[in-house]
C-alpha cells in the first residue's frame, strides 16, 4: 500500500534582541562564561517579577508580518508548568490562550502555501550539561526570548519539510527577527509525523521529534519516521504517540516519552504580567520598515534569473539586496531593461560562480562590494576591457582589506589584466607574431583552408600580449591579415 | 514617628527597641531573627543629625520586617524550612523605600511559612503567641509583625496581605492593619504568594502614621508592572458621609460579643451624624470558595521556584534528580503549604481547568461588580474583620475549612483588589481586642486613612499597648 506522509513542524526562533525578555541582561550569551548573562530574575529568585522588553514584542510583529499573519492587537502570557533543573521558576512563561501572531502561511519557492496555525511569544530555557555522576546547568539562555511558529500539517513529503524549515530561515533571517545562527540553536524545529494510506481522509497516529536544529536533520527525520511507520503499519502494527530523539550521528530516532506519561502543564494565566495591548499605528510602523522578503525578490527576478539561482542567492540576504541596489542605480540612470537585466545576470553569475564556491564562502562574512564598483566592474566587461576570468579577479580583490576602497578600474589596472583593445597596437603584435618562424607553418595551414589554426595563431598572439589582448578582436585582425 | 524631633537619640531608641524585642522573643516568638547590628545603623543617623545634615522621614524609628521581604539584612526565610539558608542579593522596593528615609529594621517577624494560614501557627520557627493573651493564636499570617507593633517594640512593621494576613492578626491584637488598593505598593522583592491579589501593607499604632508609611511607599514601579499609576499622594480625600453594613453575612458564626461591639460603633457613628447604609451583597458568598481556588493555584505555581537547584535548603539524600525535586519539597514545606500546591494542582490540571479555576475567576468579576455598585450607595463600608477575636492556640490546626472561614470577611475585598483598613475598637470581656474593617472603592486609600483618624477622634480607635506592656513589665 501507498502511505502519505503528513508533516507539521513547530519552530523556536530566538529573538535578536538586546536583552532578555523579562530582565536587562544581555540576550546574547555567545562566547560567555556559564551563567554570567543572568539576573535575578532568570535565576528564580524568590520575590521577582518579570519585566516585559518592549522590543521583543516588536521583534514579533515583525515574524508576524514576515508569516503574512494576523497580528493581534491583545494577547496575553500565561504559565506553563513543569520541573527541570534549567527552568528557574518552575514555569516557562510563553501564551497559550492569547496569542501575539494568529493565522498565516509562508509560500515555499514551489508556490505552495503552508499554512501558520499562530505564533506565540515565550521565554527559552537554560541549558544542562551532564557529567559523571553530575549535572551543571547554565542559565545564561534562561530567559532569552523566542516566537514559536506554529505550522498546520501541510506538508507531505521530507523535501517538502526541509524547504518550508529552510524558507522560514529566510523570512525570520531577512525581517531582522532571529541572527539564525542555527549552529548554536537560534532556531530549533519539532517536526511532527503521520501517515496514512494515500486513498484515507483520516490521519495516522502522529509522533513528534524534538529540537532539530539544521534543515537536513528535518529532510533526514522525515525520511527515516516515514520508512519506521510504514514498515510499522505494513507489518500489521500500530505507530505509538510519542516523542521520539534524533540521534544525527547514527541517522536514527528513538523512543522518548509516550502520550500516557505526557505532562500535564496545568497552563494558567501569568498574574504578573498585564495583557499586551497594540496599536495598530505600532504594527504599521514596523511594517514599513519591514526589508523585501525572498517572495518579493522571486517575482523581480523571475525570467531575468534561473530559478536555481535565484533560490541559491536568496540563502544571502545582502547579496539579494547588492542586486536590489544594482538595478536602482542603473534605473537612475535611465538604462534599458535589458542592460540592466543582462548586468544582474552577470552579477548573479559572479555571485554564485565565484563567492559561494566552496573556498570563497567566508568572505561572505565580510562586507561586499559597494553597488558602484560592482557596476563599473559589469560594464568594464560589457566594453570587453575585462575578460570573464579578469572580472573574476578584480571581483575577489573587492575583498582584500587593502583593495576594497579602490575603483574597478585601479584594481584592473594595478594587477595589469585590463584587455588592450586597440586595433593599432594589437595589429603591430599580431605583425611581429606573423613574423616568427613557429608561425609559419601554421599560417600556410590557415591558407591552404585550415580554419581551426586560426585559434593556435591567437593563442601565440595572446601570449606574446601577455594575456591582455581581447581574443575576439585578436582573430578579425588575424583573419584579415591572412585573407590580403 | 520622627527622631530628629525627639529628645531621645536614634541609639537610644534603637537600643530600646531591642531590649525589648529579646524581652518579648522567648514568651511570644515575634521575630525569626533580631539585627543587632540595627545600632550601627542608629549611630549613622545620629552623626548624620550630629553634623546637621538632611536626615529621612523615617530617621531612626525602629521597625520589624515581615520575613517573606528580600533584604540583605539577615536571611529571608519566609518562615519556611526550604529558604533555611538562603539570603538575599537585593532589597525589596518597599525596604529600600524605607531604609532610605532612615528607618532602621530590627528584626524579622514570623509568619505562617509563605504567609499560608491565619494564625502564624504554620511556621516552620514556632508558633507567635497573642500580644493580649498568650495562650491565643496572633492571628496571621503577619502575626509577628502584629504583635510587635501591638508590645510596643516598634513604631511600625510591614505585612503582607493576600486574603486578609494583615487585617486579621491587626484586630487580633489590638492595632491598626492597612492593606492599600492592589498595585498601589510594589510586590518587587516579597516573596510571591498569590500574584493577584498580593499586597503589601503595614502594622501600626495610629492612622496618622500609615498615611506617612504610603506617602512613603506607595507608587509605580517599573520591576513590578502590576503597580498601578502614582495615585496615593496625588488623590483628593473625599468626605465621608454614607457607611454601608453589609447584611448578608450569616449572623450564627460570628461571635456575639464581636457582633455586639460592632453595633455599639455603628449607632456610634448614626449618632455622630454619618448615615448608615444596609447593603445587600449575595455574590459574596462565592468569595470564599473562589478565593480557594484562585489563591492556591497561584501559590502551586508560585512556589514551583522552589525545588532545591539553586539556593535554600536541599535534602543531602536525594541520589538523583527526582528524589532532590520531592524530598526537598515534601520536608522543606509545612503541611499548609503543601495542602494549598495540592489544591492548586488539582484546580488547573487539564479537564478541570474550566470547571474550577475559570468559574473562580467568573466568580471574582462578580464580586468585583458587586463592590462597584455597592459604592454607588455609599462611600465607604464597615464590616467585621474576623467572625471572632483570637482563638485558643491549636484549636483550629487540624481543621482547615473552619481555618479558611477566619477569611470570610477578608477575602472578597482581596479578590476585589480594594483598601481595607483594620481597625482596633473595642475589647471582649475576656480583653481579647477587636477590630472592624473600614473598606472603600479602589485608589481611596487616602479618604480611608483619614476617615479613620476621625473615627479614633470619636473614640473608636482604642488602643491597648500600654495595657499589654504594663502586663508584661509586671
Amino acid at each position: 500500500m501507498k502511505y502519505l506522509p503528513t508533516i507539521g513542524i513547530e519552530c523556536h526562533v530566538q529573538l535578536a534582541t538586546k536583552t532578555k525578555l523579562f530582565s536587562e541582561v544581555d540576550n546574547d550569551a555567545r562566547l560567555k562564561d556559564p551563567n554570567s548573562c543572568v539576573s535575578p530574575i532568570d535565576y528564580g529568585l524568590p520575590g521577582m517579577l518579570p519585566r516585559l522588553n518592549g522590543a521583543a514584542i516588536l521583534y514579533v510583529i515583525r515574524a508576524g508580518l514576515a508569516l503574512n499573519a494576523q497580528i493581534n492587537l491583545f494577547s496575553r502570557f500565561d504559565r506553563k508548568h513543569y520541573y527541570y533543573p534549567d527552568l528557574p521558576k518552575g514555569y516557562q512563561i510563553t501564551q497559550l490562550f492569547q496569542p501575539l501572531i494568529g493565522s498565516g502561511y509562508v509560500e515555499l519557492p514551489s508556490h505552495k502555501r503552508i499554512r501558520i496555525e499562530h505564533a506565540h511569544l515565550e521565554e527559552d530555557a537554560g541549558k544542562l550539561s551532564h557529567a559523571d555522576g553530575y549535572s551543571l546547568v547554565d542559565l545564561n539562555r534562561a530567559g532569552t526570548p523566542l516566537v514559536e511558529i506554529v505550522s498546520e500539517a501541510d506538508m507531505h513529503s521530507a523535501a517538502e519539510a526541509r524547504e518550508y524549515a529552510k524558507e522560514l530561515w529566510r523570512l525570520m533571517t531577512y525581517a531582522g527577527v532571529t541572527y539564525g545562527d542555527l549552529y548554536n540553536g537560534n532556531m530549533r524545529f519539532d517536526v511532527n509525523i503521520s501517515i496514512a494510506p494515500e486513498d484515507s481522509d483520516k490521519l495516522g497516529t502522529r509522533t513528534e521529534i524534538k529540537n532539530l536544529n539544521s534543515f537536513r536533520a528535518v529532510e533526514r527525520v522525515v525520511e527515516y519516521e516515514v520508512k519506521r511507520q510504514t514498515k510499522l503499519l505494513e507489518k500489521g502494527q500500530k505507530v505509538k504517540q510519542e516523542t521520539r530523539g534524533w540521534n544525527d550521528a547514527v541517522g536514527e530516532t528513538t523512543a522518548q516519552r509516550s502520550k500516557e506519561t505526557a505532562q500535564d502543564y496545568r497552563y494558567m494565566p501569568d498574574p504578573d504580567l498585564p495583557p499586551i495591548r497594540l496599536e495598530a499605528k505600532t504594527i504599521d510602523e514596523q511594517r514599513k520598515q519591514m526589508p523585501k522578503m525572498p517572495a518579493d525578490y522571486r517575482t523581480w527576478l523571475d525570467g531575468v534569473l534561473p530559478n536555481d539561482i535565484i533560490e541559491i542567492l536568496l540563502d544571502y540576504q545582502g547579496l539579494m539586496e547588492k542586486l536590489s541596489e544594482v538595478s536602482v542605480i542603473l534605473l537612475e540612470q535611465q538604462n534599458m531593461l535589458e542592460k540592466i537585466n543582462a548586468t544582474l545576470k552577470k552579477l548573479a553569475n559572479l555571485f554564485s560562480s565565484v563567492l559561494l564556491a566552496e573556498e570563497n564562502t567566508s568572505l561572505l562574512n565580510d562586507a561586499l562590494p559597494s553597488a558602484r564598483q560592482l557596476i563599473d566592474l559589469a560594464e568594464m566587461n560589457d566594453r570587453k576591457e575585462l575578460s570573464s576570468t579578469a572580472m573574476k579577479q578584480v571581483f575577489l580583490k573587492f575583498f582584500d582589506p587593502e583593495m576594497r576602497y579602490k575603483e574597478s578600474l585601479t584594481i584592473a589596472k594595478e594587477l595589469g589584466v585590463m584587455q588592450d583593445n586597440d586595433v593599432e597596437s594589437l595589429a603591430q603584435i599580431v605583425d611581429e607574431v606573423l613574423a616568427k618562424p613557429e608561425t609559419q607553418k601554421a599560417q600556410a595551414d590557415y591558407l591552404a583552408g585550415q580554419e581551426k589554426v586560426l585559434g593556435f595563431l591567437v593563442g601565440q598572439v595572446m601570449k606574446a600580449s601577455h594575456g591582455k589582448a581581447n581574443p575576439a578582436t585578436v582573430g578579425e585582425i588575424l583573419r584579415q591579415k591572412l585573407s590580403t | 514617628m520622627k527622631i530628629a524631633d525627639k529628645e531621645h537619640s536614634a541609639v537610644a531608641t534603637i537600643k530600646h527597641a531591642l531590649e525589648k524585642a529579646h524581652k518579648f522573643q522567648s514568651r511570644y516568638n515575634v521575630f525569626n531573627w533580631i539585627n543587632d547590628d540595627a545600632i550601627k545603623r542608629a549611630e549613622e543617623i545620629d552623626a548624620r543629625i550630629a553634623r546637621g545634615e538632611k536626615i529621612g522621614r523615617l530617621a531612626g524609628v525602629p521597625y520589624a520586617l515581615k520575613n517573606n521581604f528580600l533584604s540583605r539584612q539577615g536571611g529571608t526565610t519566609a518562615s519556611a524550612k526550604i529558604l533555611t539558608e538562603f539570603s538575599s542579593p537585593i532589597d525589596a522596593t518597599t525596604v529600600a523605600k524605607l531604609e532610605a528615609e532612615g528607618a532602621i529594621m530590627i528584626g524579622r517577624t514570623n509568619l505562617d511559612a509563605f504567609a499560608h494560614g491565619s494564625s502564624t501557627e504554620n511556621s516552620y520557627f514556632g508558633t507567635t503567641k497573642n500580644a493580649c493573651d498568650f495562650e491565643r493564636v496572633a492571628g496571621g499570617s503577619s502575626g509577628g509583625s502584629a504583635v510587635a507593633v501591638a508590645l510596643g517594640i516598634v513604631d511600625f512593621a510591614t505585612g503582607t496581605d493576600t486574603g486578609g494576613s494583615i487585617r486579621q492578626p491587626a484586630s487580633f491584637n489590638g492595632v491598626y492593619g492597612f492593606k492599600p488598593t492592589y498595585g498601589a505598593i510594589s510586590r518587587y522583592g516579597v516573596v510571591a504568594m498569590a500574584s493577584s491579589t498580593d499586597c503589601i501593607g503595614f502594622f501600626t499604632q495610629n492612622a496618622r502614621d500609615l498615611d506617612l508609611l504610603m506617602r512613603i511607599s506607595a507608587g509605580q514601579d517599573s520591576r513590578d508592572l502590576t503597580t498601578l499609576p502614582n495615585f496615593y499622594q496625588d488623590s483628593k480625600v473625599q468626605e465621608v458621609r454614607k457607611i454601608g453594613i453589609i447584611e448578608d453575612f450569616d449572623p450564627e458564626h460570628i461571635d456575639t460579643e464581636v457582633l455586639n461591639i460592632m453595633q455599639k460603633r455603628v449607632e456610634q457613628l448614626q449618632k455622630s451624624g454619618y448615615e448608615v447604609v444596609k447593603l445587600s451583597m449575595p455574590a459574596l458568598k462565592y468569595a470564599l470558595p473562589a478565593y480557594y481556588i484562585i489563591v492556591p493555584a497561584e501559590i502551586s505555581s508560585n512556589l514551583s521556584r522552589y525545588d532545591g537547584v539553586r539556593y535554600g535548603w536541599r535534602s543531602e539524600e536525594a541520589r538523583d534528580l527526582d528524589e532532590l525535586y520531592k524530598q526537598t519539597r515534601d520536608q522543606g514545606f509545612m503541611p499548609e503549604n503543601k495542602r494549598r500546591i495540592m489544591i492548586g494542582n488539582f484546580v488547573l490540571s487539564a479537564g478541570f481547568y474550566d470547571a474550577y479555576y475559570l468559574k473562580a475567576a467568573k466568580a471574582r468579576t462578580l464580586i468585583i461588580q458587586e463592590y462597584m455598585r455597592a459604592f454607588k450607595q455609599c462611600d465607604l463600608i464597615l464590616s467585621l474583620v474576623a467572625p471572632n477575636p483570637a482563638f485558643k492556640l491549636g484549636s483550629k490546626t487540624h481543621d482547615p475549612v473552619s481555618m479558611y472561614m477566619e477569611d470570610i470577611m477578608t477575602v472578597p475585598v482581596s479578590l476585589a483588589g480594594l483598601p481595607a483598613l483594620s481597625i482596633p475598637v473595642g475589647k471582649t470581656a475576656a480583653g481579647l481586642p477587636v477590630g472592624l474593617q473600614l473598606i472603600g472603592p479602589q485608589r481611596s486609600d487616602r479618604t480611608l486613612l483619614r476617615f479613620a483618624e476621625q473615627v479614633a477622634d470619636l473614640g473608636c480607635g482604642e488602643q491597648n499597648i500600654t495595657e499589654s506592656n504594663k502586663r508584661e513589665e509586671k
